[in-house]
Parts: C-alpha cells; sequence; structure tokens
C-alpha cells in the first residue's frame, strides 16, 4: 500500500472540488478501496473523507412517498429500515445478502453501487487487463466460470453491487453531485456498458459523487422478492441474483412487472422480455417459466460459466413466483 | 531395569489382558477403565481466555526496539532464466538498510523468492521493492497436469521428463481377481490442489546479538527451524533460540525455516537491526506448500456377497515443482482386498512446491476410493455401509459403524424419499484410519515451586489442536493436583527437545513424557513428604491437592504445605517418552457420515450435518477432541465443495491468491457435528493417548462426496463439487 493522507472537506462543494484534482479518492466505508489500496490497484494520494460531511448517512422519507437514502447509509442500516423493509423487501434482501454483518456495517449504499468489479484479472496487480488499460480482456481465453454470461464484451466483468438490481427494479434514481452541481439519473442509466467504455463501471465524472438515492413508492399493490445463488452460503459472491417487483391485479393479471438480474452481466441487467412476458397475463408456474426463459434467451455464455445460465434461470423464476405470491413446487 | 506389568487392554466387547515390558522408572501404563479425576473431563483451552482477547504473543505481535520490516520480491513469472538481478536502486531508497539477491539460475513458478529488503516500515519495503530491477527471460511453461503430462509439454526441469516413475505396490494378482468379480468399476477420480490457508501466515521476527540468534516463528517445529538455521549460518544449535509461543495454525506447512525464515535472518544480519518478516495472504497461497492435485484412475471389482476382489489404482498427481503426491495409502489400509496394485506417477509443473497437509495423500486416496465404492454397492444392490462392513479389517471401526449408524439413522436415511421441490437429499458415510502413535525423543520437565503452583516445561508447540492443555491435565492427573496449579509452558528451544508438530504425534508424543516427568517430580514430593507425615514414600497418595497416607487418609498435608518445605526455590524432574513398549494396537480406525442437500435447478450442495465416530486412545480432553473432530471436518467442507488452487493458463499466474477468491467454508457453510468416541486403552506407552488431527480429516471430504452421489443418483467424479460439475452430472443421468 502507498502511503496516503485522508482529508475531511468542510461540504459537499469543497468534497466535489478536491475529487475533481488527480489522484484522488472518495473515502466513504472504505471496503472496496482498502482492497484496492492493498492490492496495489489504486494508489491515490488523498482519499478525501465523505464521512466529514454530516447528513449523509440518514433515510428519508420525503412527500409523495418518496424514499431518500443518504449515500452514507450502511447495508445493514438499510437492511433493517421499517420503512424500507415494509416498502421495498426486495432491496432490503439484497442488502442483507452481502458479504458479512461486519462489512454492511461498514459498507455503504453509494460504494457499494460505485465499487469496482471482483473479477480475478481485474483484481491481480500482475496483470494489465482491458480494464487497467491494457488490450485484452483474459477472462475470454482464460479462467472464467464467475463470469459475464449476458452483455459482455470486450470487458467480461459482473457487475459487483447487490443493491443495483433491486433499485433498478425500483425505478430509483440518483442525484450526482459534482463541481458543476447536481444531476439526476435513472440507477439503471448509471452503469456504463465495457461496449462504452470498457475501463469503468459507471458514468460519475471527475470529482462527481452519488449525494442521494431516491425510490418512488411503490405501485399499488406491488410486492417484490429478491433472491441469489451463491456457492458459499457465509460471505460470496453470487453466482446470479434476480429481483422481481410485480403487481397483480384481482383475476391474478400481472399490471406491473420489473425484472432485473445481478451477476450475470458486467451491468446490472434488466430483463424486458420477462417483463413483456408477465404483463397482462394471469401468473402461475407455467408463465413464470417463459418469464424466466426469455430473461435469459440472449445469453452468451464462455468456455466455463454456461452452468450459470440455469442457475439465473431458477433465481428469475423463483423471483418471479415469490413476489407473485405462487408456491414454486409443492413441498 | 525393567518390569512387567499386566494391563487390561482393547475396547468395549474387545478386551484382553496383556503383558508389556516397561522401564522401573515409567509410571504404570493407564489401562481399560482407569480411574481418572482431570483426564477425561471437558476443558476449556488453558489459553482461550489470552487468544480470545488478543493478548496471545503470536510471531505477528511480536515488537522489537529498532525493529526493521522485510520484505520479498517474487517472480511474476511462472518459468523464466533470470540474467541479472540489480538491487542498487532499491538499496539507496531512503528506509532501506539491507537488500539481498536471492535468485537463482531460473524461476520455476511465479511467487518464487528473487530478492528481498529490509526497511524502516513495511511500506517502504515494498516501494523498495518495485525499485529492484531484475531482467527476466520468460521460458515456456506449464501450470495444468493434464498439460504437463503430453510429451511435447514443456519441461519444468531441463534435467528430467515431468513425469516420474512410478512407485508401485503390488498385493495378490489383480487379473486373476477381476476374473473372479461378479461387479466392477472403472472410472477417473481427480481432486484439486488445495492450499492450508493457515490463518497467520508464515514468518518470523529474527534478532542478533553476536554470534546468538533468536528467532520468533510461526512454526509446528521449533528444533526443526533451530536446526535448519544453524546449518544455514554454521552456528552451533545452542546459539540460536527458536520461540513460538503461540502459532496461528501449520496444517503440515510450516516444519523447518522456510525461505521467508533465512531470509528474515539474512536481512537481520546484513542490517545490524531485528527483521520481522511476515508473508502476505497471496504470498501464502503460492509459496509455502499445498495439498497436490491428484487424477485416480481406479478400478475395483467385487463378489456377488461385496467382498472386494480386487482393486487397480493408476494415479498421477503434483505438487507443482515438488513431489510427495501420491495418495494410494488408504488403498492399502483401509479395506481388505487380496489383489491389489498401486502405481503413483508424480507429475512436475510450474506451480508452487506441496508441503505436507493433514493427513498427506489420505482426503484424496479416500475421496476416489469411497466414490468408487459406493458405485460398486449400487452395481450389486447392496446397502453401502453393509459394503464397507463386508470388507472391513478393524474391529474397532466395526463397532465404529454400529454407533455410528444408530447415531446417524443410516437405515432410515438411506432409503428415505431423496426429493422435496428443487432439493434432492442424500447420504454418504466413508471410513478412516491412521496411526496417530508418535515417536520417542520427546524430554518433558516438571517443576514445583515453593507456592504449591507446578510448571511443565516442554520444547513442542500447540498447533491449535490444544497442546497446551492437554500437557497440563496429564501432570495434573498424575501429580493429583488441581488443573489450575499446573502450567504449561512451551514453544522454546530453550525447554527439553520436542518433536514437531506433525503427523498427529504431538499428544502421543509429549504426554508419555509429560507424564513420567510429573511421576518423577511425586516421587521426589513424596520422599519429601514422608517424615512430616511419619510414613515411608510408597505408603503415600496425592489426590485433590492433598498428600495423605493410603491407609490412613487422616493423615494428610496439602500439597502447598507440603510445596514449603522444597529447599532452594523450587524441585524439578524430568521425564521422557519410552519408546512404545507393544500394548494392545497402535491402529486408529474411525469413520465418518455425512447428509447433504443438493438444489438441482443451482447445483448448490449444503452439507447438514456430520456424525463422526473415532478412537484415539484415551482421549485427554474431549472437548478439545471435538474441536479436532470439528475442524477435520470443516476442512473437510472446504475441499469437498469449494478449495481450489486455480492458476491462469495465460499468465501462470495463481487467479485467487486470496480469501475473497479463494473459498473458504464459513458460519453458515459449517454442519452441524456430533463426534462419538470409542474408548480404546491400548497401552503402547504410559498415556495410551494417540493423535486425532488426521485421522478426523481423511473420510469427511469422501463422506460428502457419497452423499452427493446419493442425493442426485450420479457420482460426481471431481472435486470440488461446484455447482457447474453437480448440474453437469444431474444433465447427465
Amino acid at each position: 500500500m502507498k502511503q496516503f493522507a485522508v482529508v475531511a472537506p468542510a461540504d459537499l462543494a469543497s468534497a466535489t472540488r478536491m475529487l475533481a484534482e488527480p489522484n484522488r479518492s472518495a473515502l466513504a466505508g472504505g471496503v472496496d478501496l482498502l482492497d484496492m489500496l492493498k492490492q496495489e490497484l489504486a494508489a491515490p494520494a488523498e482519499l478525501v473523507n465523505l464521512k466529514a460531511l454530516g447528513g449523509l448517512d440518514r433515510i428519508e422519507s420525503v412527500p409523495g412517498g418518496v424514499l431518500r437514502i443518504g449515500p452514507l447509509v450502511t447495508l445493514n442500516q438499510l437492511a433493517a429500515a421499517p420503512a424500507v423493509r415494509e416498502r421495498h423487501p426486495a432491496l432490503a434482501d439484497s442488502a442483507a445478502q452481502a458479504a458479512t454483518p461486519q462489512v454492511r456495517n461498514l459498507a455503504t449504499v453509494g460504494g457499494n453501487l460505485a465499487q469496482r468489479p471482483r473479477c480475478w484479472y481485474f483484481r491481480n496487480p500482475d496483470i494489465v487487463c482491458l480494464k487497467k488499460g491494457g488490450t485484452k480482456c483474459y477472462a475470454v481465453a482464460g479462467l472464467n466460470r464467475y463470469h459475464a454470461i449476458l452483455g459482455g464484451g470486450p470487458s467480461f466483468i459482473v457487475h459487483p453491487s447487490n443493491l443495483a438490481p433491486a433499485l433498478i427494479a425500483c425505478d430509483a434514481s440518483l442525484a450526482l453531485n459534482g463541481p458543476d452541481g447536481e444531476r439526476k439519473i435513472a440507477v439503471g442509466d448509471f452503469f456504463t456498458s465495457p461496449k462504452v467504455d470498457p475501463r469503468r463501471e459507471n458514468v460519475l465524472k471527475p470529482g462527481e459523487i452519488i449525494a442521494a438515492i431516491e425510490v418512488p413508492a411503490p405501485p399499488t399493490g406491488a410486492r417484490s422478492a429478491y433472491l441469489e445463488a451463491r456457492e458459499k452460503q457465509s460471505f460470496d459472491w453470487p453466482l446470479a441474483a434476480a429481483v422481481a417487483i410485480l403487481a397483480l391485479n384481482r383475476a391474478g393479471e400481472v399490471v406491473h412487472a420489473r425484472i432485473v438480474m445481478g451477476a450475470v452481466a458486467p451491468i446490472p441487467w434488466r430483463a424486458p422480455s420477462a417483463e413483456k412476458i408477465l404483463l397482462g397475463a394471469k401468473l402461475d408456474r407455467a408463465l413464470a417459466d417463459r418469464a424466466a426463459e426469455a430473461a435469459l434467451a440472449g445469453a452468451a455464455p464462455l468456455a466455463h460459466n454456461a452452468y450459470k445460465i440455469p442457475i439465473a434461470r431458477a433465481m428469475v423464476r423463483r423471483a418471479i413466483l415469490r413476489a407473485g405470491g405462487v408456491a414454486d413446487e409443492p413441498a | 531395569m525393567a518390569r512387567r506389568v499386566t494391563l487390561r487392554l482393547g475396547f468395549e466387547g474387545g478386551l484382553r489382558d496383556v503383558v508389556v515390558t516397561i522401564p522401573d522408572d515409567e509410571p504404570a501404563p493407564w489401562q481399560w477403565g482407569e480411574k481418572f479425576s482431570v483426564v477425561g473431563v471437558d476443558t476449556p483451552r488453558l489459553d482461550g481466555p489470552l487468544k480470545a482477547a488478543g493478548r496471545a504473543p503470536y510471531t505477528y505481535d511480536i515488537q522489537l526496539p529498532g525493529m526493521l520490516h522485510g520484505a520479498i520480491l517474487r517472480s511474476p513469472y511462472p518459468h523464466a532464466r533470470i540474467r541479472s538481478v540489480d538491487l542498487g536502486v532499491a538499496r539507496r531508497l531512503d528506509g532501506v538498510r539491507a537488500a539481498l539477491d536471492r535468485s537463482g539460475a531460473a524461476v520455476r513458478f511465479a511467487g518464487q523468492e528473487v530478492a528481498a529488503v529490509a526497511a524502516v516500515t513495511l511500506e517502504i519495503a515494498r516501494d523498495a521493492l518495485r525499485l529492484v530491477k531484475v531482467d527476466y527471460a520468460p521460458m515456456p511453461f506449464v501450470t495444468a497436469m493434464e498439460d504437463a503430462m503430453r510429451p511435447d509439454a514443456p519441461a519444468v526441469f531441463e534435467s528430467g521428463a515431468n513425469v516420474g516413475a512410478p512407485h508401485i505396490n503390488e498385493i495378490g494378482n489383480v487379473a486373476a481377481g477381476f476374473e473372479t468379480a461378479a461387479a466392477s468399476v472403472d472410472a477417473v477420480y481427480t481432486t484439486p490442489v488445495q492450499t492450508h490457508v493457515s490463518l497467520e501466515t508464515h514468518g518470523a521476527v529474527a534478532s542478533w546479538n553476536g554470534d546468538e540468534l533468536t528467532v520468533w516463528c510461526s512454526t509446528q517445529g521449533i528444533f526443526g527451524v533451530r536446526d535448519d538455521l544453524a546449518v544455514h549460518f554454521s552456528l552451533p544449535p545452542e546459539n540460536v533460540r527458536v520461540i513460538t509461543a503461540y502459532l496461528g495454525g501449520g496444517f503440515g506447512s510450516k516444519f523447518g525455516a522456510g525461505h521467508e525464515v533465512i531470509i528474515a535472518a539474512e536481512l537481520a544480519r546484513m542490517a545490524r537491526a531485528p527483521v520481522k518478516l511476515m508473508l502476505s495472504r497471496a504470498e501464502e497461497h503460492v509459496a509455502t506448500g499445498n495439498r497436490p492435485c491428484s487424477q485416480q484412475h481406479v478400478r475395483i471389482g467385487a463378489a456377488r456377497d461385496g467382498a472386494l476382489t480386487a482393486i487397480e489404482l493408476e494415479q498421477h498427481g503434483s505438487g507443482g515443482i515438488g513431489g510427495g503426491s501420491g495418495s494410494a495409502v488408504p488403498y492399502l489400509a483401509l479395506y481388505r482386498c487380496p489383489n491389489l496394485r498401486t502405481r503413483e506417477r508424480n507429475v512436475y509443473i510450474n506451480a508452487g512446491p506441496a508441503s505436507p497437509m493433514r493427513a498427506p495423500g489420505w482426503p484424496q486416496g479416500c475421496f476416489a476410493l469411497e466414490l468408487a465404492i459406493d458405485e460398486l454397492a449400487r452395481k450389486l444392490n447392496l446397502d453401502r455401509l453393509e459394503m464397507r462392513r463386508r470388507n472391513n479389517p478393524s474391529p474397532v471401526r466395526a463397532l465404529e459403524y454400529d454407533i455410528g449408524a444408530r447415531a446417524f439413522g443410516w437405515d432410515q436415511r438411506a432409503r428415505a424419499p431423496k426429493a422435496r421441490g428443487p432439493i434432492r437429499r442424500g447420504v454418504g458415510v466413508a471410513s478412516a484410519a491412521w496411526h496417530g502413535i508418535g515417536a520417542s525423543g520427546p524430554q518433558a520437565q516438571c517443576v514445583a515451586f515453593r507456592d504449591g503452583r507446578v510448571a511443565v516445561r516442554i520444547g513442542t508447540q500447540d498447533v491449535g489442536t490444544g497442546t497446551r492443555t492437554i500437557i497440563a491435565m496429564v501432570a495434573a492427573e498424575e501429580l493429583g493436583v488441581p488443573l489450575q496449579s499446573v502450567t504449561a509452558e512451551i514453544g522454546d528451544t530453550r525447554y527439553l527437545f520436542s518433536l514437531p508438530s506433525g503427523g498427529s504425534m504431538t499428544a502421543p508424543s509429549t504426554t508419555p513424557a509429560v507424564r513420567q516427568a510429573a511421576a518423577h517430580l511425586k516421587g521426589k514430593l513424596l520422599r519429601l513428604a514422608a517424615p512430616a507425615l511419619g510414613a515411608a514414600p510408597e505408603d503415600l497418595v496425592i489426590s485433590d491437592g492433598v498428600v495423605r497416607v493410603r491407609a490412613e487418609p487422616d493423615r494428610a498435608i496439602e500439597f502447598a504445605d507440603l510445596c514449603r518445605r522444597i529447599p532452594g526455590d523450587s524441585l524439578a524432574a524430568d521425564g521422557e517418552h519410552v519408546p512404545n513398549y507393544g500394548g494392545y494396537s497402535t491402529a486408529q480406525a474411525g469413520c465418518q457420515f455425512a447428509g447433504v442437500e443438493v438444489d438441482i435447478e443451482t447445483g448448490i450442495v449444503r452439507v447438514t450435518d456430520f456424525v463422526a465416530v473415532h478412537d484415539a486412545g484415551v482421549i485427554v480432553d474431549p472437548l478439545t477432541a471435538r474441536s479436532q473432530v470439528n475442524g477435520g471436518i470443516i476442512m473437510g467442507v472446504g475441499f469437498a465443495l469449494f478449495e481450489d488452487r486455480l492458476i491462469d493458463p495465460q499468465t501462470g499466474l495463481m487467479v485467487n491468491p486470496t480469501m475473497d477468491d479463494y473459498k473458504l467454508p464459513g458460519v453458515l457453510d459449517t454442519p452441524e457435528i456430533r463426534a462419538y468416541f470409542v474408548e480404546v486403552a491400548n497401552g503402547i506407552t504410559n498415556t495410551g493417548v494417540l493423535g486425532m488431527g488426521e485421522a478426523v480429516h481423511v473420510a469427511a471430504t469422501a463422506a460428502i462426496g457419497c452423499a452427493v452421489a446419493d442425493a442426485i443418483g450420479a457420482p460426481v467424479r471431481d472435486l470440488p463439487l461446484t455447482p457447474d460439475r453437480v448440474l453437469a452430472a444431474i444433465g447427465g443421468v
């Protein structure tokens, strides 16, 4: 680890000004940042400590049923907040299933969205891959069992955020604050495909930070579910994750559907084709099967990760059935 | 002078009188039905509170005045010639105090030591490593065993072939054995490279005073490290002192002075200051040893009644640039089979060298053998436990099968419906064996102080198994004093010699020496007490901290009061391990039953529960014994489901040298574990204690593998049992 200084900004404006300088990193929970520093993948001269700024660690209900989540809210805070649990259980679950209790006590919502990928080629200090300015993605011809099955190329990372699929499914938006002021974007537009720029995972500009996450009230009658499949049940990254948010009318027909997957693509992967199959149809196991099939229809696996397709499919189907209140298989 | 004693030895249902010959000064061996007061009682580790509170000084915690920090530069190439190493710029960096070139003519694995520096901070040392200029000439490399076996593969060593000569064991006539078989199985099983992942990495703090060297070292063998350093620096061994007060695991990877220990001592000598050099997690994964991978082509046949008629094993294994990759032992030891041939070959690849790991060869061999036996039992339509009973040579294990089957509910569970939604349940059973009998060499000293405290001193080390605790328990038992008054002092070459902690040898080798020392001290104390109590020493006994006349228990003196009569400061006596003197049996049996649940849509396996039945002679502390069982099984879960040292074929670099990517079982991955111990009085030493560390690990992975095959109706023959492999096996049903 290279030596660095930690600086405490007086306010948000000075924080973004400091971060706009070269060789600066934002310090929130420090979970991913510390890994990056220790593996010598980042060597900033200064860490701008966002925890010095007050008020970024709160969850507020604002008029209109919107939840405004501060970027320094921890994953455990998010998972336990009654307002989140009641209105957006899938979001609460996605936070609760990440990492370990110790990590969740430190890791922040903002950091979860802006963390760097866990690809083992990217994380290896002796390998200069596409994401680090090299010429190739080593996963293509290498060990790629955990890599992308959808939306890959030229880089085949999977985006590591547990929260992003749930936030996208909730139609959440982000307030980004930078030297040029504040802008608001949908969470779904925050992430950058490697086809646009393999060296980055999001649209944050120099100096810009996530200032707030806004989650609108769910549609009437909507229910949600988050499921992830992990090799290890303690402290592991998902092989595939799925969020389903569904609202059904009295006839049992789907009137609102959001299906988003995690850990399958370089960005959180929404499945509009699955949503289309669900909308207007009566939810049963056969429909959920068809929707899950559609969600993975475009999958293009690498040499060692085709097994992730049935796993992702199972997660989508189970999330749909759970959100829709339909029993999966008879016990 | 020797004497003959008759002992009641054996186990419940298999007891007999055995005459053994023992030296005159040896206490009579513990035998069947021995009444203990300290031994056999669940006793929390004496150093548990210190460890839990972070106050136990591990090597990592040692801080000396003026101490420097060392770091090692490692090759990023899996195979290269080294044309030159230039330390000049690194040496001139502010804060650097020493630098040395450790390169030879070539490196043969990524992570091999090339150079090292010592500096006033670890950060400066690491900065300095970046300034070392190494001119590498990369060479072709091979990191997968099956690639290294091809005739056109790059040669790992210029001097010889990648594939070594076979090591052959042969009994009977295998061809004839297969001719009489009613059914046979012919299949290939593979196991990956597993790393030890000791929570405390390898490393040392080295400090010179003239030509005397003191080294705090994370090691399983303080005397081995001492001797290696003495040879390396041409010093008499008594000039080298090695201290390992507390040790964060070793599992076989920490014998002798490794590169990092030698380098720390070299840097300290150059810099004329103490040097601390602890490896990083990544270095630990790539350069400090591993359990070799294996590919086992098994042919096994049995008669209609399940009796094995022939086993043939063609095995290849790779310990990187090292050897020791055989896995045939369980084939020779677990079951009766009249016709058997094993051929083991070592294959070199460009990867870090293997080192012994918890029952070397056994878990790999057990996995393949036990899966093959299950496949054979299925063909013969035999219950899998019954198949094992038919071929079991051990009467102790026969009893253990019964105990385990009852506790686990084998008969019901092996026939229970497997499906519940997408979940399939399965059960498996596998057998264990070991010879944790220890060896001679250890000597111990027992000291009574005037305040009534007793110290046991022995140059052993506690690798995490509870050695400190059981040594104190044995001394307290022999002396008849409460455990609280006994302190075990270990982990220092200034104490009397003991063996390295490996091969399940520590408990069986140290406890007889400790007990003899305690008996000798007791003799001295009783001679001191005799005049005070007006009785002959041989008429006195000590129990519960009171010295009494045997025939008149009211004539007594408190142990602490007796100690006040010690002339001078203390009274000391030595003891030694007497060579194993026969007795009942040195063999250990054991068996483990596993329950699993497999999600057939995701291929994810969850191990739900384990029943483990083991014997280890006299169980000194059932609590630490159960802890060993837990550890052996948890490590088996890791080997079964998760662990795999993965090397990228493009770069030759390990891609998962972190705790994040190299997957170890966590709390939620740990099954419910129930341990049962069969008491066996073996009379081979004065304590009859055997080691447990390895016996409890050998069968765990195999039991899980058998349970997964049972759950999904098809064997997964390659470890780890990851979702891709499980789904592929289900797809092939």
